[in-house]
């Protein structure tokens, strides 16, 4: 009997192909279950249902949501973009965790910062699918197409679902130092978020304390800059730029976070121990 | 003479007030099998996961395949592979998806083809297409071995490689795995409980307790030493003592 395994070793790729890999591993599962296809999309389109009625009813009673028809289901949308990039991110971790594989990812030659970046790629997957058939329905129940928005729309998804990726980040950080422990953060530590990131009301509605507070988080800026386009019709280089520049602070202080947390783990031990 | 493709020197753990790993060294060379055998909190695993870098010394050095595993794994993580029944693989994918994913993280030429062989040479044919959760322990732990011979590893960390296995698929797979040593030339180190196991595949025993190595041989000159007939006797011997006193090596 012979192993068949004594051929010359040759490798292919690097950072792009175990990139890949990470990506395949994750679209194995979504490709082979149905309920969690339609569990991604499942929240956004039932919270766009439920604004939608809001908006056609504010619409008639409400000077200020009449002005903007559609403010509310676009800050319904574009919150969602944050909420799912920041779950997408923790969920692939928490995936690792509940099969008890992290052990061997952690031995295999993929780096920490190959396995965030898998990780915000699959979130943008997710996100994608999630928010995706909301906005679509969105057209088609209440005749509002949040890509009306048009090119701004693309700064303002990508602000949000950096942010998403940061507090996912920050997640899987808790995650690593407290193990599944912390795994409800995963559910709540973005809708800590909402009520002072002035998604549904102008940053002016907040006491001017909380406006401190809200203007520290680039999805105010985000918000913001949207009721502008839609208000103003204009376009507010000065939000954008305050939006990119705190995400890039807050992105950075995550990954710092996570490789803080992972060489913690390694002088404690619990990497090969993480999971269930 | 070979240059040792493990070389540990002085190698210590410290978990606040627990000494786990304590001032061990030992080398394993291309091509040889080295048992690591102890009882429960022995320093096995510890010891393990300091030579996959998963775990950094207090004190010491690893070194595998010429790199130190505290600061420099990846340049030979590629090379090496491991498998523990404490580390499982995702049980939603099947296990030709898993091998698949695994195969593009070692970065191989030619994975389907490789994962061909292995699914021929480990005899997964019949649950090639299963997802790895429906799987019996058995099963899984020959899933698992496919795994860590996917990337044909120069260094193979084996912890228990043949737990769960009934004594029919547990000879076959330790036939297996000497045929891999013996074709390939790879370094094996083996945790394992299974004494015949490690008669059978080690030439070199390290015998740990309370994270020390207090003895070490190979399997027939560690058996006249202690004046007993199988390898368990000496194990059973050497873990037993509890009065304080040591083994062989660590009394010198």
């Amino acid at each position: 009997m012979s192993t068949g395994l004594a051929v010359p070793r040759a490798r292919t790729g690097g950072t792009a192909r175990r990139i890949y890999a990470m990506l395949l591993r994750h679209l194995y599962i979504l490709r082979g279950s149905l309920p969690r296809l339609l569990e991604l999309a499942y929240w956004p389109t039932m919270q766009m249902i439920i604004w939608g009625f809001m908006s056609t009813f504010l619409a008639t009673n409400s000077s200020w949501v009449a002005q903007a028809g559609g403010v509310l289901l676009a800050a319904v949308l574009l919150w969602d973009v944050l909420f799912r990039g920041q779950l997408g991110l923790s969920l692939s971790f928490m995936e690792e965790m509940w099969s008890r594989n992290l052990g061997h990812l952690f031995v295999s030659p993929l780096r920490p910062a190959e396995l965030v970046a898998s990780m915000m790629a699959m979130s943008f997957i997710r996100t994608l699918i999630g928010v995706g058939p909301a906005a679509l329905l969105c057209i088609v129940f209440y005749d509002y197409s949040v890509f009306s928005l048009g090119l701004p729309l693309i700064a303002f998804f990508i602000n949000l679902i950096m942010l998403g990726w940061a507090l996912g980040l920050l997640v899987v950080a808790l995650l690593l130092r407290f193990g599944l422990g912390a795994e409800n953060l995963a559910w709540f530590i973005g809708f800590m978020m909402a009520p002072i990131s002035a998604v549904y009301y102008p940053v002016t509605a907040l006491p001017e304390w909380l406006q401190a507070v809200a203007w520290s988080l680039p999805a105010t800026y985000v918000f913001e800059g949207m009721r502008a386009v839609l208000f103003e019709h204009r376009f507010r280089l000065d939000l954008l730029t305050g939006a990119v520049a705190l995400n890039l602070l807050y992105l950075s202080a995550a990954f710092a976070l996570f490789m803080a947390a992972f060489q913690s783990a390694r002088r404690r031990g619990t990497l090969l121990q993480v999971g269930e | 003479m070979p240059q040792p493709a493990i070389d540990v020197s002085h190698l210590t753990k410290r978990f606040e007030t627990v000494i786990a790993v304590d001032d061990i060294a030992f080398s394993v060379k291309p091509g040889e099998t080295v048992g690591l055998l102890g009882g429960n909190g022995a320093g096995k695993t510890t010891t393990i996961s300091m030579l996959l870098g998963l775990l950094k010394p207090t004190a010491g050095t690893v070194q595998v395949l010429g790199a130190d595993m505290v600061h420099h794994r990846y340049q030979v993580l590629h090379r090496m592979n491991f498998s523990s029944p404490y580390v499982e693989l995702p049980h939603r994918l099947t296990v030709r998806e898993n091998l698949l994913v695994y195969a593009h993280l070692y970065g191989l030429c030619r994975p389907r083809e490789r994962i061909r062989r292995l699914i021929e040479g480990l005899a997964l044919d019949d649950i090639a297409k299963r997802r790895v959760g429906s799987l019996s322990a058995g099963q899984k732990t020959r899933v698992a071995l496919a795994k860590a011979l996917l990337n044909q590893p120069e260094v193979l960390l084996l912890d228990e490689p043949t737990a769960s296995l009934d004594p029919d698929t547990g000879d076959w797979v330790r036939t297996y795995l000497e045929r891999y040593r013996d074709e390939s030339g790879a370094a094996i180190l083996l945790a394992s409980h299974n004494m015949g196991e490690v008669e059978r595949l080690c030439s070199t025993v390290l015998m740990m307790r309370g994270g020390r190595i207090v003895d070490r041989g190979a399997p027939a000159a560690l058996i006249q030493r202690y004046g007993r007939r199988t390898l368990e006797e000496v194990f059973l011997d050497i873990a037993r003592r509890r009065d304080g006193s040591e083994g062989v090596e660590a009394a010198q």
